[in-house]
């Protein structure tokens, strides 16, 4: 279990230019803080690499590099074949990327990794929009949501990618919300330790796309759970694990209204999306018993 | 390591195998590769090798080209000596890595068999794959028979990994033709290999714990230029490593194959066909017919496409009277790409520049017959002598006489 | 402060001392961020219960626990107020900017 007195206080990501109050800013630090110095660290196109690695400034203090924007599961299932080749003991071969680099344009990638069953820790920081090109909508953007390239809101629902994992049968495989911080940093050393591929989805509020003040960074973080719009699970042994389910869900409005991006739904749709919520828990429920 | 029955033998093998054996003996460290065909026998024997417990070497079996070469770049920036394999649609696929790992700066090697592209779809050679990747910054190397692709590969490690050249390097075989043709081939000695290849030494652009970098990073506007301008640097820089590598291998295996050109009885020629790969085999006993009825004529074969050999063509263009160059690809607009670019050379040879045609031939395996290119010879002679003749033809069409 | 500093970065000056391929070297850090706040945090130290939290939760890691009271690095907070809001103990206020790294 990690405590957060040992973790190192060095910082191995520092001086980045991320917006104030990015989530997907504490997520990286934070991870890199549990996995340590001796980690290989690859990002694709992403706010992630247009915030740290701009020339000479480099804000990770790991060797890392940025990877084409549909290739970070093949340039890991590369890096742990050099680790192999090499005989290196006690690295950590780290991925992090957006929702559009796992979940859309590098699905392939992460799948065929996941699938060989290469030794290596990927992290999915979802921002629920391609936010460095400047907000578009993702297969992660949730229903109803306004981007730039659905301007009336989403139709259809976020792809649940812990299911498609889960699909794989992958070794360790977690859901995680920054904002739960102490089941975050939990999750994140099961699955640096897990010997095998392993994958986080930490849902990484983003106030210039979400739309909402820099200071509420965590408070959106915990009402997304505590309304039941996100949820925390590990898959682990071929079994889920709920690790938190809440008894009565807080009014979804609580969440959807404090962001900009769902400012132009109202009762009606917020009654619609109570429903799918509903819905989808009994099915976890169901499937997973807890 | 013990000496295995294959090596310092000669054998009778399909040049695909020839590659195969020749990536054994240069000891890659990590192989991604996805099957196409003709590419896909290389990717099996390499597999079986190294299942056999003959090569000490991590194999991923990747689940598209993108991740093949992302893979072995993957592997590349951690210091590793890598090898891929492709061909047609599959370096269509890989077309944004390809840049990015020249950009990058990673001596990685790879073959492609090379093989038209769809639509319409078909799985026989021609040289319109790579030809379009001719811009993604890889040297590009195009081989004619077994022998000359194994040597070839084995050279293409040593100029690829050449400290003033860092660039990748891709050795093209003609689909079918070349790559399942079987020929009595030598296969090297690994400690001769051994001698000639030493270890990779990756240059400062590694992933090493013990001094952290960030790699493949953003550059702005104000940056760019400087690092685009080493990479037209580093090329140039490979024709001298191209000929050094040439002469090594003659001192140490007693072949060579000419480096960036090969020129077949060009001395004294007054009109040479240009081309590259598998044609030229045939041009050469047309060449023989020719001379032995007194005609003048000569070939140049292109052995590297990038770079470009400016300089050797620009002095051919000083010494005949025509010139005609086939091209197994088309730029639909244009013309060839190598005629393209053979005429752009030429243009700054100096003084009067030859008379030249373009001759678009075996698109998709068609054959191209030594009655063909007899008829290319008499077509250059008939342009040189002021005759009327097409610039730019499409060789031996259906519905017109050749 | 155990923090990363500020260096000068040495451009290259001829093409030989271009790196081979674009890459630098990590944890270099040329400029700071201190201009992008409007708002900066102050700790008040009397009541800290040293918890961790915003040291933990700061996106910039610009606090440091590891003096005799946590302290900011105003070099490179941007003033976002996360941890403001978050400290438990009510210790950190936001006040307004005067345009002062540190
Ligand atoms: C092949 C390719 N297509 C498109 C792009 C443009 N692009 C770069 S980053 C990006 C969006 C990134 O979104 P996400 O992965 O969610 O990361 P975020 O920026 O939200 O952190 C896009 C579309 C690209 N770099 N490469
Ligand atoms: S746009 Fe969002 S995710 Fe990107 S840097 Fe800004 S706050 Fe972070
Ligand atoms: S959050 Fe507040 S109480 Fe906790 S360490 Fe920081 S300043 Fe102190
Ligand atoms: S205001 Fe934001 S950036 Fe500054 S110290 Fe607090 S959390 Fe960090
Ligand atoms: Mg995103």
């Amino acid at each position: 279990m990690v405590k957060v007195i040992d973790l190192p206080d060095r910082e191995l990501l520092y001086g980045h230019k991320a917006c104030p109050g990015c989530a997907a800013g504490t997520i990286a630090r934070l991870i890199l803080k549990v996995t340590g110095e001796r980690t290989f660290l690859a990002y694709p196109a992403s706010c992630l690499s247009t915030v740290t690695s701009i020339y000479p400034q480099m804000a990770f203090a790991v060797p890392s590099f940025t990877a084409p924007f549909p290739a970070t599961g093949a340039v890991l299932s590369g890096m742990a074949a050099a680790v192999k080749a090499k005989r290196m003991q006690d690295v950590t071969v780290l991925g992090m990327a957006g929702d559009g680099g796992t979940a859309d344009i590098g699905l392939q990638a992460l799948s065929g990794a996941v699938e060989r069953g290469d030794k290596i820790f990927y992290v999915c920081y979802d921002n629920e929009a391609y936010m460095n090109t400047g907000v578009q909508r993702s297969s992660l953007t949730p229903f109803g949501a306004t981007t730039t390239t659905s301007p009336a809101g989403k139709r259809g629902v976020k792809k649940n990618m812990f299911e498609i994992l889960i699909a794989h049968r992958i070794p360790y495989c977690a859901t995680a919300s920054i904002a739960h911080t102490a089941d975050f940093l939990a999750k994140v050393e099961k699955a640096r330790n897990t010997d095998g591929p392993s994958f986080l989805h930490v849902l990484a509020p983003c106030p210039t796309g979400w739309g909402f003040p820099s200071d509420q960074t965590m408070a959106i973080g915990r009402l997304a759970v505590e309304t039941g719009l996100w949820f925390l699970a590990e898959y682990e042994g071929g079994r889920v694990k709920m690790n938190l389910a809440p008894k009565n869900f807080k009014p979804v409005q609580e969440y959807l209204g404090l962001q900009k991006r769902f400012k132009h739904l109202g009762a009606a749709e917020w009654a619609l999306i109570e429903g799918q919520r509903d819905r989808e828990w009994a099915d976890m429920r169901r499937k997973w018993g807890f | 390591m013990s000496n295995e029955a294959w090596e310092g033998r000669r054998a009778f093998i399909s040049a695909n195998d020839a590659v195969s054996y020749a990536v054994r003996l240069c000891r890659p460290e990590v192989i991604a590769a996805y099957p196409i065909t003709p590419q896909t026998s290389v990717v099996e024997k390499l597999s079986e090798f190294i299942a056999g417990g003959g090569m000490d070497c991590q194999f991923i079996n990747v689940e598209s080209e993108h991740s093949a070469m992302a893979a072995v770049m993957g592997a590349a920036m951690m210091g590793c000596r890598t090898f891929t394999a492709s061909s047609s649609q599959g370096l269509m696929y890989m077309c944004e890595m390809l840049h990015y790992v020249s950009g990058s700066r990673f001596p990685v090697v790879m073959m492609n068999a090379n093989r038209t592209l769809a639509a319409p779809w078909n799985i026989y050679g021609d040289h319109r794959d790579s030809l379009a990747m001719r811009d993604a910054g890889w040297l590009q190397v195009y081989v004619e028979n077994a022998q000359e692709a194994l040597d070839t590969v084995l050279q293409a490690y040593r100029v690829a990994e050449d400290a003033a050249v860092r660039t990748p390097a891709m050795v093209c075989l003609d689909g079918f033709v070349l790559t399942h043709t079987y020929e009595i081939v030598n296969i090297p000695g690994q400690r001769e290999v051994d001698a000639f290849l030493p270890p990779y030494a990756p240059g400062e652009n590694v992933l090493d714990l013990a001094n952290p970098r960030s790699l493949c990073i953003s550059v702005a506007p104000e940056w760019q230029t400087e690092f685009r301008c080493q990479q037209q640097a580093a090329m140039e820089a490979a024709k001298g490593a191209i000929a050094r590598a040439d002469g090594d291998f003659a001192a140490a295996f007693g072949r060579r194959w000419g480096g960036m050109v090969e020129e077949y009885r060009c001395e004294d020629a007054d009109y040479v066909l240009l081309g590259m790969g598998s044609v030229m085999g045939t041009t050469r006993l047309v060449v023989d017919k020719l001379r032995a009825e007194g005609l003048k004529a000569g070939l140049m074969k292109i052995r590297f496409f990038r770079p470009f050999p400016r300089e050797e063509i620009a002095a051919l263009g000083r010494r005949v009277k025509g010139i005609g160059v086939i091209d197994r690809d088309v730029s639909f607009g244009n013309a060839g790409a190598l005629y393209t670019e053979a005429k752009a050379a030429l243009y700054s040879a100096g003084g009067a520049s030859p008379h030249t045609v373009n001759f678009i031939a075996g698109l998709s395996g068609r054959d191209i017959t030594k009655e063909h290119i007899e008829t290319m010879y008499r077509k250059v002679m008939n342009a040189a002598a002021g005759g009327a003749e097409r610039e730019i033809q499409f060789a031996g069409l259906r519905w017109e006489e050749w | 402060m155990p923090k990363p500093a500020v260096s000068v970065f040495q451009y290259p000056r001829t093409a030989t001392e271009m790196p081979c391929g674009p890459y630098a070297k990590a944890g270099v850090i040329v400029e700071t961020n201190a201009g992008w706040r409007i708002s900066r945090p102050v700790i008040a130290a009397a009541r800290c219960v040293r918890c961790q939290q915003c040291w933990l939760i700061c996106p910039d890691g610009a606090i440091d626990r590891t003096g005799e009271s946590y302290a900011v690095d105003y070099n490179f907070c941007k003033g976002c107020g996360l941890c403001a809001r978050e400290c438990p103990a009510k210790a950190i206020t936001m006040a307004k900017e005067d345009g002062q790294g540190e």
